[in-house]
């Protein structure tokens, strides 16, 4: 299973002297569903590009099955990629661009004993490898309608189907669900679990959106400024965030200071909580991440801490409380209702206590003072799709 | 007194189209006169046209218009489309200054742009008389040591005056274009030069027939720079128009003004309905999407 297929070493990437990638080192195995996630600007597309062949990174190395593939132009890579948007040919209708890339092919002539002449493949394996995808992408009859005829969703298919025609090693995705709407979106998750566990092949996934990477994906690498932050399965990556970035950007995360007072002990607030963390050095300060979902609220008198509830908003399944202690807002997730302004205690198992090292991103996450802007943030990240790499646009 | 307002602004209007149109329908109504006056109706007639086309000059300087008009055109589109393309793949900062300059010479007054390149005709034929004198003078094999203008001068000058219009109708086409789709040929096996034939050019296409049909418009009935670069030898429809009106004023120049008018008019209208054509294609696109 575990076959190494790519890596990156040492990739450093500059836009006139901006620094997009910082001394890259990933690799991808055959077979997973890897999944680059970050904010927009990180640096994950353009990952997805250099791997794609579609820029040339400053320096480093990519090799694919062990060869360096540097030079080697996207048109002679065993990878395909499903672009932002689609970009279906306009022009072309359905089965045409299916059939684009295998029309593009050549292979060796099969009666030809010197293997050196080139042929162009059938136009009956053709016909049948297009239908074949077709019916993977449940598109049937949908062969003679240009681009613009289909809805999001099946634009979506063809430019999946387009990609995997060709057989690939690897294929690439760059935010490919962006466009489609919440419903489709998650459809579209499952079924892009589905396809690739059908053909057995490499994905390589790129977005800015936590919940898709957690769903999707068999390795999360999380990335932030051209760096990576972490790499983990999405359980690892939501249970053991390495720093106070990946805790904040893979769901909601309270992010208190604290000092390692010793192994599974670890004090906030001047209060000491059991933990199950350790192998810190005696009295380390360090960031203690409580996700809002393991926090449960107690009678004041019984909590190990109290604060005041500052807001509360219903979210359907629980309320999202904001709750003041002594200035430190948290956010709570919880099926009782809180009114605000009351006075409430909260109780955290140790279980659900994270310690993690002190980072240069310390102190910039985790405090719910401003949660009605953040909120809003997340709403806007579709939108802002773009804006990596669009520079140069309009 | 709502109305009032409404009579006097329809007046306006009419006087508008009266001093606009006017001219040229009297033009056009007496390229049809059977005498030889722009004055008195002496009944219809096509014999004007019929002399036009036993005339010589006219017909050669036909022959003329066309041939560097379509010449210019092809050459124009050829070299405006890749310009274009040129223009597409750089970064905005050096872009936009750069189109600045390519819109220059569409706002600058012909008769600036004649003078000019006039000029720069003769400076070059002058340094190009000594420099030919001396290469005869290496024996390898004999230039003309004389040049002087005409069809080949005319010529350049309306491909540059063309290109500007090329690059102007066909870059809109290549910014409202999926920038991934290059890349997406390129990814399903195309080299850069095939991504372009079969991905680029087909997306286009409408671009390139719109500023060739512009660049066409432009060369058929440019007089003014024409008029400084063509030299004694050559001469377009427009110059030879410009030189009869220098005798008497015959219905024969009301004929060939006619003639060059409704082919003008014929040609903008194609452009012109092309272009609304697409505008709505692609608003029902941004619709749907």
């Amino acid at each position: 299973m575990s076959k190494e297929l790519i890596r990156l070493r040492d990739v450093c990437m500059a836009f006139d002297d901006e620094l997009v990638l910082d001394h890259l080192n990933l690799y991808f195995n055959d077979k997973e569903f890897l999944t680059l996630l970050g904010p927009s600007g990180c640096g994950k597309t353009t990952t997805l590009r250099i791997i794609g062949g579609f820029v040339t990174p400053t320096s480093g190395d990519v090799l694919f099955d062990g060869v360096r593939i540097n030079d080697v132009p996207p048109y002679q890579r065993q990878i395909n990629t499903v672009f932002q948007k689609y970009a279906l040919f306009p022009h072309l209708n359905v089965y045409e661009n299916i059939a684009f890339g295998l029309r593009m092919q050549r292979r060796p002539d099969p009666n030809d004993p010197t293997g050196k002449r080139k042929v162009k493949i059938p136009e009956e394996e053709i016909d049948q490898r297009v239908m074949e995808m077709l019916e993977v992408i449940s598109l049937k009859g949908f062969e003679h309608r240009k681009p613009d005829a289909l809805s999001g969703g099946q634009q979506q298919r063809v430019a999946i189907a387009r990609a995997l025609v060709n057989k690939p090693k690897v294929l690439l995705l760059d935010e490919p669900l962006a466009a489609l709407d919440l419903k489709l979106r998650k459809d579209m998750q499952i079924e892009l679990k589905r396809i690739q566990q059908q053909v057995g092949i490499t994905f390589i996934y790129v977005t800015h959106d936590q919940e898709e990477a957690l769903t999707m994906s068999d390795t999360i690498v999380v990335m932030d400024k051209g760096t990576i932050q972490q790499i983990g399965t999405p359980e690892d990556i939501y249970n053991e965030p390495k720093n106070a970035f990946v805790a904040d950007f893979i769901g909601e995360s309270n992010i208190i200071d604290g000092v390692m007072l010793q192994d599974n002990l670890v004090q906030m607030y001047g209060k000491k909580f059991p933990c199950l963390d350790g192998g810190f050095a005696e009295n380390e300060p360090v960031d203690v991440v409580i996700r809002p979902e393991d926090i449960d609220i107690v009678p004041v008198e019984q909590g190990q801490l109290t604060g005041v509830v500052t807001s509360v908003t219903f979210k359907g399944m629980q309320y999202d409380i904001i709750v003041d202690f002594k200035g430190f807002k948290w956010l709570i997730q919880t099926t009782d209702h809180c009114p605000e302004g009351s006075r409430i205690g909260i109780k955290i198992d140790p279980d659900g206590i994270h310690v993690m090292k002190k980072s240069q991103y310390s102190g910039m996450f985790g405090d719910y003072s401003s949660f009605s802007e953040e909120y809003d943030e997340l709403d806007d990240a579709s939108l802002e799709l773009d804006e990596e790499e669009s520079g140069d646009e309009e | 007194m709502k109305k009032n307002n409404s009579f006097l602004n329809r007046l306006f209007m009419v006087l508008v189209f009266v001093f606009l149109y006017a001219p040229i329908f009297l033009l056009i109504i007496f390229s049809f006169n059977a005498g030889n006056s722009n004055m008195v109706w002496k009944g219809f007639s096509l014999a004007w046209y019929a002399k036009l086309f036993r005339n010589r000059l006219i017909m050669q300087s036909v022959y003329t218009t066309l041939l560097v008009s379509l010449l210019a055109t092809v050459i124009a589109t050829f070299a405006g489309t890749f310009a274009a393309i040129g223009f597409y793949a750089m970064r905005r900062k050096v872009r936009e200054p750069l189109m600045t300059v390519n819109n220059i010479p569409m706002m600058n007054a012909d008769i600036v742009t004649g003078v000019s390149m006039c000029l720069l005709f003769v400076a070059f034929f002058n340094g190009w008389g000594s420099f030919a004198a001396w290469f005869n003078s290496l024996g390898l094999f004999r230039l003309p040591t004389r040049l002087t203008m005409g069809f080949g001068t005319l010529l350049i000058a309306h491909i540059t005056f063309n290109i500007p219009y090329v690059i102007l109708s066909v870059g809109p086409k290549l910014r409202q274009m999926d920038k991934n789709l290059v890349d997406a040929a390129m990814d399903l096996g195309c080299t850069w030069m095939q991504a372009f034939w079969k991905v680029i050019l087909p997306e286009i296409k409408p671009g390139i027939v719109s500023g060739a049909l512009t660049a066409f418009t432009m060369s058929i009935d440019d007089f003014v720079i024409s008029y400084f670069t063509a030299g004694s030898s050559a001469s377009t429809l427009a110059m030879t128009i410009y030189g009869m009106t220098k005798k008497k004023v015959t219905p024969e120049i009301n004929a060939i003004s006619t003639l060059l008018f409704v082919t003008v008019l014929i040609l903008l209208a194609i452009v012109n309905i092309r272009e609304a054509r697409q505008e709505r294609k692609r608003a029902a696109e941004l619709r749907r999407s």
